[in-house]
């Protein structure tokens, strides 16, 4: 089957199986292999892209299902070589060890501080409870989400 | 993990999706949020030769209250249902329900139609319908027809619609003054399903006392169960503390759970007796703060 989707503005077309998973479309055959497949079972969220703006789990979405949709993957976050005050958040608290989960965390929290642009620390931990880190490293990507809303808040871009 | 190869089918309106259903008959699964599906057909534990998404399907995707009753449309995603204003305000059983499911990016696709649906015991919406004496609206090729809760679950993964039909709506009676619900889950972790959990809805008349209960347990037995005993054990008392011990071990004693790596059936049936409590004094309080 074709299907056109829009990846981080990006017009771009496949012809595929119905049972590709949208995960699948998005790493082997348009080869942006920022987002990552974790548990492949609906539960770590390293899969998670922007829907039409709303984070799902990719590896739990056919690919036949986004057609005609716009996607935002991990590699739309940069903006003119000048990374996103989240990717700056994760950099500057060291919201990252093995860095597998962060693709996923940072598109979650993307998507969640435009509904919350001023999250208690709760939310935020609420936010993410979708997205696994398996270094167990929650406490610096809290401070991460936390740097990058108040950049945002400064008006940051 | 990779689903085996089906047909896929987009259909725009109800009657297409009926037709492709009456077609393709059990050969065909409808893909509502997907959640539920897609992960059993990426184990081959089911694989489904056509699947009809139903996503497309315009006008499916509602909360509004009309003419004494609340109309959830049957692809009204977990995380639509959240952030309702109504049913923050006035269906805290409901709000309880859908801030627990799955995780918050799964509610993101997660239909409450589906949740229903699916009719797996585990799921989180099916105890809360009990609850609420809740009505599902199904159409299938024959026209529409409603299906009161509590005749809707009718074994594991089973449910009273035919092939053909589709959930489009949920139906749940706009609660009196004085009415108060809750939903109490033990989970491992967020995303897991309930070790147990139990859903109680109530309404208090004018002299305090419990004119009605409602009263539903999660994940511990093949079907989704209506703990009556224990509803019957609140209705027309004063809910002070001994009632509410007595209707949360009738609760403990309908629940039957099997042992499985969430906990022994002991233990199961025990959580329920202590959930069941802390369901129905929650649903007290906030039944006497008027809603």
């Amino acid at each position: 089957m074709q299907v056109k989707v829009a990846i981080n503005g990006e017009k771009l077309e496949a012809d595929v199986e119905p049972r590709l998973l949208l995960v699948h479309l998005i790493r082997e055959v348009f080869r942006l292999t920022g987002t990552h497949i974790g548990c492949d079972t609906t539960h770590c969220g390293a899969c998670t892209v922007l829907l039409d703006g709303r984070p799902v789990k990719s590896c739990t979405v056919f690919a036949v299902q986004a057609n005609g949709r716009e996607i935002m993957t991990v590699e739309g976050l940069e903006q003119n070589g000048k990374l996103h005050p989240l990717q700056e958040g994760f950099v500057a608290e060291h919201g990252l060890q093995c860095g597998y989960c962060t693709p996923g965390m940072l598109m979650t929290s993307y998507a969640f501080l435009k509904k919350h642009p001023k999250p208690t620390e709760e939310e935020i931990r609420w936010g993410i409870s979708g997205n696994l880190c398996r270094c167990t490293g929650y406490v610096n990507i809290v401070k991460a989400i936390q740097h990058a809303a108040a950049t945002l808040q400064q008006g940051g871009a | 993990m990779i689903p085996g190869p089906f047909e896929y089918h987009a259909p725009h309106t109800i009657d297409e999706a009926t037709g492709l259903l009456v077609k393709l008959g059990t050969d065909a699964k409808i893909l509502s949020g997907g959640q539920s599906l897609i992960p059993l057909m990426k184990l081959r534990l089911a694989s489904p030769s056509h699947v009809v998404d139903i996503n497309g399907i315009g006008g499916l995707a509602y909360v509004r209250e009309e003419g004494g009753t609340l109309r959830i449309g049957g692809l009204t995603r977990e995380a639509d249902l959240e952030d309702s204003e109504l049913v923050r305000t006035r269906y805290p059983l409901l709000l309880d329900t859908c801030k627990v499911i799955a995780d918050p990016i799964v509610r993101n696709l997660a239909t409450i139609g589906g949740n229903l649906a699916h009719g797996d015991s585990a799921n989180d919406h099916p105890a809360t319908m009990l609850a609420l004496g809740a009505e599902v609206l199904a159409r299938g090729s024959g026209g529409e027809r409603t299906i009161p809760i509590g005749s809707f679950f009718t074994g594991p993964f089973t449910t009273a619609l035919k092939p053909d039909e589709i959930v489009v709506e949920i139906r749940v009676p706009v609660p009196r003054p004085r009415s108060g619900g809750a939903y109490v889950k033990m989970e491992r972790k967020v995303g897991d399903f309930a070790t147990a959990a139990v859903a109680a809805q109530l309404t208090l008349d004018a002299g305090d006392a419990c004119e009605a209960a409602g009263i539903g347990l999660t994940n511990v037995g093949p079907v989704p169960i209506k703990a009556t005993r224990a509803e019957a054990a609140l209705k027309g008392k004063r809910l002070e503390e001994a009632v509410i011990k007595q209707a949360a071990q009738f609760a403990a004693e309908a629940a039957d759970p099997a042992a499985d790596l969430r906990g022994s059936v002991e233990y199961k049936r025990d959580l329920v007796r202590v959930l069941a409590g802390r369901a129905i004094r929650k649903a007290l309080e906030r039944a006497g703060q008027g809603r």
